[in-house]
């Protein structure tokens, strides 16, 4: 590379990182004082270049248009994270950190439901900045002048950041609230505004960081995921909460994916390495290093102690007779149901072990993952290829597929129980992005975006009625294994372990073996399903990976309730059932699904199976 | 004379220049106790989490009978025999009082990594023997989160038991207790100790436990030992009458 090239790199970078830090500030800020990881700030992003896109075309392209357009768009996403904050999320600042987790989730679907109805399915390709759209010559190389701009916006951004930190009365409540969001409450200050406010703000920078990538990004539905992901990469990299170590992250990482693209393919060795198709890969080592070297992030502290919160209730051993009737009845419905109930119910024991595996360690194991596709994703992949690419009897490669998911669980698993918390949460997010990206652009093994076809089960199980006793059996036994393991010496250890670290460590235990020997156990199973879900449809599509298809288990899980050990199981029965339902029915699922999930979470804050048992415990009380 | 089980010398440690504990030498032998006490900042914490593994030392030697442990992680440390209680009470809340001893005795026994087996269906006599000594066997089947406080550190005591210690960490043991609790938690721990032949170091704030209590006090302040011996040496010990009294005469 010549000096030129770096340099042209460098630029891209730092143009690239400016949105990276709007949004990653936003979420940090958010984050910091009300303790929310707002998952529907991707879709704040999204909402900003949709708005900018639009207010463009009304206003006209000219320059007072275009900035006209994006300071708008900016505020207007700035209201919509206030109606966000004031109609759902104010109402369950009490509930669990992870109910308020599914709210979000269900904002997001609402979100990209709306802008589909909006702005439709196409790509919205929007102008280049008027006045602007020239380029720069550089060391003899043409930079756009708007990219320049960029560069210029990020420490502007950061220095008014700072200003408003630091020098106002409401930075300093800001910055108090971060710290100890109790005492400034016990202190009068109004909570319920300051939050909504600083919900304004954080969003208004995630619609800014939105609208100023419209020359640059067409806008599309799938902004949304993609990055919260990178945002969240950033966040951490940089420490939560810490707005200087977002900018720097930002910076590295931006400027880490501007090389890597630059760089383009290489030859060593006589390997052909595409470096501009490792841009997640290099995002994820830098985010593994820093972790292993600054757990808290390059300018992150240690989180401070939370206060104790309500001890998890204790578990209760569904009993053999339970298990066997519920077995029963689920091995008679192909005798009396149609084909397509018997199809639609062998999604639903797939993703029931799915959900089971992730409560497992979310729950009594008490490590949150956003990432928990990657190993139902990676057990489907290999259980197809496997097959199909190494030519293994069908009957191998779903065996063996579980042993592959816990393979990489034993790599990830590695680095993520270093973490605890939030950071744990989204390294495993991160994990999931970097395997999806993987398998979507590796054409030659995994077809990329078209997946795997024709993986189908051998001749003896083709039957869908038959191939619904085999996902049963497996499933089932997945399922009970997994409970039965949460009543071992093991399971105890690690429910032991969530409950107190410091007393687990006192009395010799070494948590984190038993947290990463979990992570496999339980990646292995989300591949058992996963697998067990490829052969049912014969296909394998990268959405298996997705984190759509990590967002689909947590709701399970939560819907049901974390509380208890059947709960997961109803979760995944209902969410299956009810997306098959109303997928059938309207375009616009994602957001009907967003809709009874909030409501959900509205009336039920303690997850359905959970929200039933205090029903009836409240009418039996009223009946003695 | 008892055999001396924890024997430190010349412990040091320093934080960006200030010296937390400079130089502290003491040695407790089994069935002693042994209080260290010091007014607020003197170094009391710090020198406590040396002991037990979560901080290492700038130099200074450590050795549990006989043993060097500076270095080792505290869950080592615990393996050699060394019980711990913590100033704001560490227990599973999740569990039951029982299962909470058990863990400590499944964790003791190395028998944690079954995976099939059913938890609880071992040292249930063992656990229900620990907590009838620390008189929490009536409740064994509560769960700790809904626990009194008084007899969460009950709980934490006969967790501390279940290795069969040589020594007892117990920082600040009373800590959160009404005064009449105090006296009784620290009298059952003496009682334990002797007949079990543990040596005991306790930090303690509350001046009438640690002179009814403490077979000797050892007194820390800005980092360094000031003054020690048995509660009527140190009570007469000027230096000590200074810390605590403020004046120097």
């Amino acid at each position: 590379m010549t000096l030129a090239s770096i340099l042209i790199q460098l630029l891209n970078g730092l143009a690239a990182a400016a949105s990276l830090f709007l949004v990653s500030a936003g979420l940090s800020l958010i984050f910091g004082v009300t303790r929310i990881v707002n998952f529907a700030h991707g879709s704040l992003y999204m909402l900003g270049l949709y708005g900018a896109y639009s207010l463009i075309e009304f206003f006209g392209r000219t320059p007072l248009g275009f900035w006209g357009a994006v300071v708008l768009a900016a505020l207007a996403v700035g209201l919509v994270g206030v109606l966000i904050e004031v109609l759902v999320l104010r109402r369950i600042y009490r509930a669990p950190e992870l109910f308020q987790l599914l709210a979000t989730f269900a904002v997001v679907l609402v979100i990209k439901d709306i802008a589909l109805f909006t702005w439709g399915a196409e790509d919205l390709v929007g102008p280049r900045a008027p006045g602007l759209s020239m380029a720069v010559e550089i060391m003899g190389r043409r930079i756009p002048a708007y990219d320049l701009l960029l560069i210029a916006i990020g420490p502007v951004v950061l220095a008014l950041l700072w200003l408003l930190l630091t020098r106002t009365r409401w930075g300093a409540l800001v910055r108090a609230a971060t710290q100890d969001r109790e005492m400034v409450g016990a202190l009068g200050v109004d909570q319920a505004k300051l939050f909504t406010s600083v919900f304004f703000v954080g969003s208004v920078l995630a619609g800014l960081g939105g609208a100023l990538q419209i020359p640059r990004e067409p806008a599309n539905l799938e902004l949304d995921l993609a990055i919260i992901a990178d945002a969240f990469v950033v966040t951490v990299v940089g420490g939560l909460g810490s707005i200087g170590g977002a900018f720097l992250a930002a910076i590295i990482i931006g400027v880490a994916k501007a090389f890597c693209i630059g760089i383009g393919t290489v030859t060593w060795f006589g390997f052909e390495i595409s470096f501009s198709k490792l841009t997640l890969v290099v995002e994820f080592l830098i985010m593994a290093l820093v972790l292993v070297v600054r757990p808290y992030g390059l300018l992150g502290k240690p989180q401070a102690a939370q206060r104790a919160a309500e001890p998890a209730p204790r578990l209760q051993v569904p009993s053999w007779t339970f298990a066997l009737v519920w077995l029963a009845l689920l091995a008679l419905v192909p005798l009396v149901a149609d084909r397509y109930t018997t199809i639609l119910l062998t999604d639903i024991v797939c993703f029931a072990l799915f959900s089971v595996s992730l409560h497992f360690i979310m729950g009594p194991a008490g490590m949150v993952s956003f990432g928990h596709a990657a190993y139902f994703g990676i057990g489907a992949y290999a259980a197809g290829l496997l097959m199909k690419r190494f030519g293994l009897p069908m009957e191998a490669a779903l065996l063996l597929a579980p042993l592959v998911a816990g393979l990489f669980a034993i790599v990830y698993g590695w680095f993520c129980v270093r973490l605890s918390g939030v950071y744990l949460a989204m390294l495993t997010l991160a994990f999931a992005q970097i395997s999806w990206s993987i398998v979507f652009q590796w054409d030659s093994m995994t077809g990329g975006s078209n997946g795997v076809f024709g993986v189908w089960p051998s001749a003896w199980l083709a039957d869908k009625t038959t191939y619904y006793y085999l996902a049963l059996v497996l499933c089932g036994a997945g399922i009970v294994f997994l409970w039965r393991v949460l009543f071992s010496p093991f399971g105890y250890a690690l429910r032991a372990g969530r409950d107190s670290p410091l007393r687990a460590e006192a009395i010799g235990i070494d948590l984190r073996g038993f947290q990463w020997a979990a992570f496999v156990l339980v990646g292995a199973l989300a591949g058992l399903a996963g697998a067990v879900y490829a052969f049912s449809k014969g296909s394998i599509s990268p959405s298996s990976i997705s984190i759509a298809q990590s967002t689909d288990g947590l709701i399970m899980v939560l819907l049901g309730g974390v509380e208890t050990l059947t709960g997961p199981v109803v979760g995944a029965a209902i969410f299956t059932w009810l997306r098959d339902v109303v997928a059938r029915n309207t375009e616009f699922w994602r957001a009907v699904m967003g809709g009874v999930i909030l409501l959900i979470v509205l009336l039920f804050p303690q997850g359905l199976v959970g929200g039933l048992k205090a029903l009836v415990a409240r009418w039996r009380e009223q009946r003695a | 004379m008892s055999p001396t089980i924890l024997q430190v010398e010349g412990l040091h440690k320093a934080f960006g220049g200030v010296q937390a504990v400079a130089d502290v030498s003491f040695a407790v032998s089994a069935g002693e106790m042994l209080a260290l006490i010091g007014p607020n900042g003197a170094g009391k914490s710090t020198c406590f989490n040396m002991l037990n593994g979560q901080l290492t030392p700038d130099s200074g030697i450590v050795r549990l009978e006989g043993r060097d442990i500076v270095g080792l992680r505290p869950r080592a440390i615990w393996r050699l025999g060394v019980g711990r209680t913590f100033q704001i009470t560490a227990t599973f809340a999740s569990l039951s009082v029982r299962e909470n001893v058990q863990m400590a005795l499944y964790s003791h026994a190395g028998r944690l990594r079954s995976l099939l087996s059913r938890f609880g269906a071992a040292f249930g006599g063992e656990a229900d023997a620990l907590l009838d000594q620390v008189g929490m066997l009536d409740q064994a089947e509560r769960t700790c989160g809904v626990l009194a406080y008084g007899d969460l550190k009950r709980v934490e005591l006969a967790i501390a038991l279940a290795n069969e210690p040589r020594l007892l960490l117990m920082d600040e043991p009373t800590a959160g207790m009404a005064p009449k609790e105090r006296v009784a938690l620290m009298e059952l721990t003496a009682r334990l100790a002797r007949a079990r032949n543990i040596a005991v170091l306790f930090t303690e704030h509350d001046m009438d436990v640690v002179f009814s209590q403490a077979d000797r006090i050892i007194v820390l302040d800005r980092g360094v030992l000031i003054a020690g011996g048995t509660p009527p040496e140190v009570r007469a010990n000027p230096n000590v009458r200074a810390v605590y009294l403020g004046s120097a005469h």
